[in-house]
């Protein structure tokens, strides 16, 4: 039986409150104005060369995702609640990675099992011992969010190093303003074009002790063929620092430079948009090109701060998640406010024998997984292909973890036949800095396919506006 | 036992290149066993960098060197007390838990063969410190000590299925053999004076240290079939060779580059 | 700004003067083409066009035999040509997308317009598009992009860089032009002053869009003292070597001024200015045109390097 979805717009035959204006709007909107607006958005997101795949999906990088024009809409009350848990939620995880590489308090007191942790591929020796500028690790904390009901919000997934997908959440603000003003004049919307500043600001209030002056940043990318090449340079546009490539980097004495036309110019923050592995062939990759030589030397004395801090990746493991709650509860002495998706772990043998036995209603993930790759929906999966992941799992079971079938909420989407709901999912991006700061508003990705609950762009997923309405 | 070291690592690049920055390990562990008297690290027209002791323990030190360069000369002199602790770390502190070092990496991964050794050696062990000596023992039996039959990306697995090998090779056999049985292990690297006739003389020297439950980290010197006494100095630790090494360095340039070391180690008259 | 940004900058700019460089090379061949062959020396002019690119063994290994259509395929379009007009076309356009905000939103779009276009182009049957089309096209889009920078780029280093690009690549590419034509394009000494010597240079200062201004400023018969003086000494003509060199000057006292830091580059461009200011043509052919050529390319070279370590390799101290 197809559960029953959340329409985040229409509830039993009325319009909720933070849509009634977007009825109207779209009542007044004739299918070829439509179209015409469609393809200006499409025009204009080509234009400025947005076409990169979100979440290291890989793929064409050329490929635009789709821009659906409906917004997605939360009124001031939902949103105060959820920034309160994703908060929450993004102090806990720094707090768990500052005591991990610390005296691993959560470990000797048996929250969390050693294991997960010290074996955990994303646990790095080379930062244990070791506190960066005001106990940050994460400080870009992306939280994937999904909605059931009126009240009911379930975190999916945890992104600790550096996720991607803001400048959607910029740029596709940037557009619904331009295509439609009178929407912002109707609405009282929250902007969220400070997120640049406040990240610039976030970024320079974690500077390292010697640093003495006002805090040069830079933006560290592996280089314009990455997909996500464009958020790169466009974030370094707007908060107005350099964008570096590893090579424009290097170490000498007891900090980092950037050669620049000027001479060597020494820099105190680098928001990395590389993974550990390739920051220093001194201390990971040995063969790694993106990275600088001896930056770990000068990250660990205190020349430089790296954003994030290398390491953080064990805060976001598949396997770690399920004790977020755990976290919050030890470090913070608080209920969490967001639940966790309840979330069976197949490398143990009681839940591996549920897991299998309720494939068909599960959702199954790799616990390194990303981009929906790897993963089996059971109610949507014939028997056939049931019988053949069970058997994936069987040869490695701690590699999967299962969870049930969500019921995403759903949001009007323009489809061909005209509005119809579609699921969607959430990913609010919180800074922690001296401050931990949350702009009102994320990325809103949207499954274009009808019933599809696979939010993910390289399987047909696209993105919205997120509104957050002010009081 | 009072040791001194002379320790001269030279590189010469057959193009001068741009730059070069190097991390070392080159500082005597500060534990029970050991206490510096003198130690001085010196590299020819460097620039010292950030230096830290890490989560391992270890003290690391950056040095980087303006180019030109195309001769840079690694000095490393001192004085070391030395106290036989019969290979225990005792007094050490640090930060990695033991748990961390059940990870293998791509010289210490154990294939079939390593498993079988580690499980044959320690079956009937009287208790994990028995089991360790009886794997350290299999592993000196097993890999014959033999100048260049290997090199510096020879794995565990290939030392063993060559059955020859060097220092190198008998610490990384032993750190897979000791994974493979839950064990958790590590690569050491340092000096050791080796004055009698029949040992390996290898001035600049590596062992193993297995954790063992109520005495913590031991060290294991399957080459010389013993564990570290007071002709040893230690210096630091990682996963493996490559992760422990006492230099770690890259020079900006093309053309290749050449090494010569030579360690002079000497015991003190007294 | 980052060096390597700088560099990318006046990396557009010479691919994109070479191209065009390419362009009028193109243009001169097909003009030589048809006149009647002289049966010396070369197996055919399009032959010593290509000597005259330092393409001639790419070439050959790739076509063999140098036919009109395989020496504009190889030109034009071939990017196993590193200095084919689509090669530099692409890599200016690669060099650009790095440092896309370095840049306006218009020599952007003239850039990656030119880009697109020239993919197009490649998917049209090649009888549609004769030779001067071609050449036509590239010299436009070069022209377009030069208008884009100087209309709307800050004038702060960025646009020095990319300045410095374009007259750095004009002064290497004019000194190899007159040098080609004495050197490689002439059969024998004994052409000089011969009617296919002044066709030859009438073909190249029309190559070179300056067929009228030479006229204006020099009237009567062409010889080949008028033209150095012309291609090398004369201010007013935009191509010479002095203008170029006055070009590179400028700039470079521009960012010694902006950094507040002279630099070894600009006292060689001083110098080398300097030198050409007083200069007269007798002293050039006293010299010998060649070797006066020679040494003026390598001095072009060795300011190139010294402006590489200054600014773009971000090795100074």
């Amino acid at each position: 039986m197809e559960p029953t979805y959340f329409n985040e717009m229409y509830q039993n035959g009325g319009v909720r409150s933070p849509y009634r204006h977007l009825e109207n709007w779209t009542a007044e909107m004739p299918a070829e104005l439509r179209s015409l607006k469609q393809a200006e958005a499409e025009a204009l997101f080509r234009r400025i060369g947005i076409t990169f795949a979100v979440y290291g999906e890989g793929g064409d990088p050329d490929r635009l995702i789709p821009f659906d024009m409906f917004p997605r809409v939360f009124t001031a009350a939902e949103w105060a609640r959820l920034e309160r848990g994703i908060k929450q939620r993004a102090r806990a995880l720094n707090a768990f990675l500052v005591d991990v590489y610390g005296r691993g308090e959560i470990v000797r007191a048996g929250r969390i099992p050693a294991r997960l942790v010290y074996q955990n591929e994303a646990y790095e020796k080379a930062v244990a011992g070791f506190v960066p500028p005001r106990g940050v690790y994460s400080h870009i904390v992306g939280i994937d969010l999904v909605r059931t009901g009126p009240d009911e919000f379930f975190v999916l997934e945890d992104n600790c190093r550096t996720p991607s997908g803001v400048s959607y959440m910029l740029e596709n603000r940037e557009i619904m303003m331009r295509m439609f003003p009178a929407l912002f004049r109707e609405n009282r919307i929250q902007p969220v074009d400070r997120y640049p500043e406040l990240l610039r600001r976030t970024l320079q209030s974690v500077a390292p002790a010697k640093c003495d002056r006002e805090p040069v940043v830079v933006i560290l990318t592996p280089g314009h063929f990455n997909s996500a090449y464009y958020e790169h340079s466009f974030l370094a546009d707007l908060m107005g620092v350099e964008l570096v490539e590893g090579q424009d980097l290097f170490v000498e004495g007891e900090f980092v430079y950037m050669r620049t036309t000027e001479g060597p110019k020494k820099v105190d923050v680098i928001y990395r948009r590389i993974d550990d592995a390739f920051l220093d062939p001194l201390c990971f990759r040995p063969d790694s090109a993106l990275g600088v030589p001896g930056l770990m030397d000068v990250y660990r004395s205190g020349g430089v701060t790296i954003c994030s801090a290398p390491g953080a990746g064990v805060a976001d493991d598949k396997a770690i998640y399920t004790f977020v709650p755990e976290m919050i509860r030890f470090y913070l002495g608080e209920t969490p406010i967001l639940q966790n998706v309840p979330t069976w772990q197949c490398g143990k043998p009681e839940d591996l024998k549920h897991v299998l036995a309720h494939l068909g209603e599960l959702v199954v993930k790799e616990v390194h997984g990303s981009g929906g790759y790897g993963m089996l929906v059971g109610p949507r999966s014939t028997q056939e292909q049931i019988a053949r992941f069970a058997e994936r799992i069987l040869a490695d079971p701690a590699n999967y973890i299962a969870q049930p079938t969500l019921a995403l909420s759903t949001v009007p989407t323009f489809v061909e036949e005209g509005i119809a709901p579609r699921h969607v999912d959430l990913r609010p991006y919180c800074l922690v800095g001296e401050r931990v700061e949350l702009v009102p508003g994320g990325l809103t990705r949207v499954a274009l396919k009808e019933g599809s609950l696979v939010v993910n762009s390289s399987q047909g997923g696209g993105v919205k506006d997120t509104w957050v309405l002010a009081e | 036992m009072i040791l001194t070291v002379l320790h001269l690592t030279t590189y010469r690049y057959e193009t001068p290149v741009r730059g070069v920055v190097q991390s070392h390990r080159l500082t005597p562990s500060q534990f029970d066993g050991q206490k510096t008297l003198s130690w001085r690290v010196e590299v020819e027209g460097g620039q010292r960098g950030g230096g830290f002791r890490d989560g391992a323990g270890d003290w690391v030190q950056g040095y980087s060197v303006r180019g030109p360069v195309s001769e840079l000369v690694v000095r490393v002199a001192g004085e070391v007390e030395t106290f036989d602790l019969a290979g225990m770390l005792k007094g050490h502190r640090e930060t990695v838990p033991p748990e961390a070092y059940l990870r293998e990496t791509a010289a210490t991964r154990p294939d079939a063969a390593l498993a079988e050794l580690g499980r044959e050696a320690s079956a009937g062990a009287r208790d994990p410190l028995d089991a360790a000596h009886r794997i350290s023992a299999a592993v000196a039996e097993a890999i014959a000590y033999a100048p260049g039959a290997t090199h510096a990306h020879t794995t565990a697995a290939e030392a063993l299925a060559q059955g020859e090998g060097v220092c190198q090779d008998h610490a990384h056999a032993l750190i897979a053999a000791a994974r493979a049985q839950g064990t958790p292990a590590r690569y050491v690297s340092g000096y050791l004076m080796a004055d009698v006739a029949e040992l390996p003389h290898e001035a600049a020297h590596a062992w193993a240290e297995l954790h063992i439950a109520g005495l913590g980290w031991v060290g294991f010197d399957a080459a010389n079939r013993c564990c570290p006494d007071g002709r040893f100095i230690r210096l630091g630790s990682g996963f493996d060779a490559r992760d422990a090494a006492p230099i770690r360095g890259i020079a900006r340039g093309p053309g290749s580059e050449s090494l010569d070391v030579t360690v002079a180690i000497q015991a003190v008259q007294q | 700004m980052l060096s390597r940004t700088a560099d990318n900058l006046y990396w557009i700019t010479r691919y994109m003067e070479r191209a065009e460089t390419m362009a009028r090379l193109l243009d001169v061949g097909g003009r030589m083409a048809l006149l009647p062959s002289t049966g010396e020396g070369f197996h055919s002019e399009w032959e010593s066009l290509l000597q005259a690119s330092g393409t001639a063994e790419g070439f050959a290994r790739k076509y063999g035999d140098p036919v009109q259509r395989n020496i504009e395929s190889y030109f034009f379009f071939d990017l196993d040509n590193p200095s084919s007009i689509a090669s530099c076309i692409t890599r200016a356009r690669e060099n650009a997308r790095i440092v896309r905000g370095a840049l306006t939103t218009q020599v952007w779009d003239t850039l990656n317009g030119a880009f697109q276009e020239i993919r197009a182009l490649e998917r049209r049957p090649r009888s549609e598009l004769d030779l001067s089309s071609l050449t036509d096209w590239t010299m436009r889009h070069s022209a377009l992009l030069r208008g884009a920078i100087d209309g709307t780029q800050l004038r702060k280093d960025g646009w020095d860089f990319l300045k410095l690009g374009y007259y750095l690549e004009r002064a290497d590419n004019t000194a190899r032009l007159i040098d080609v034509k004495y050197y490689v394009l002439l059969p024998g000494v004994e052409f000089v002053g011969s009617g296919l010597d002044n066709y030859q240079w009438t073909t190249l200062l029309r190559a070179m869009s300056a067929q009228r201004a030479f006229h204006w400023a020099y009237g009567g018969e062409i010889s080949a003292r008028k033209i150095a003086h012309f291609l090398i000494l004369n201010i007013q003509s935009p191509r010479s070597l002095r203008s170029s060199v006055e070009g590179m000057t400028e700039h470079l006292d521009r960012l010694a001024r902006g950094y507040q830091r002279s630099s070894a580059a600009q006292s060689k461009s001083r110098a080398l200015l300097a030198e050409l200011a007083e200069l007269e043509v007798k002293d050039i052919f006293d010299e010998g045109l060649h070797e006066f050529l020679t040494r003026f390319i390598g001095e072009v070279a060795a300011l190139a390097t010294l402006i590489h370590d200054t600014y773009l390799s971000g090795d100074q101290a």
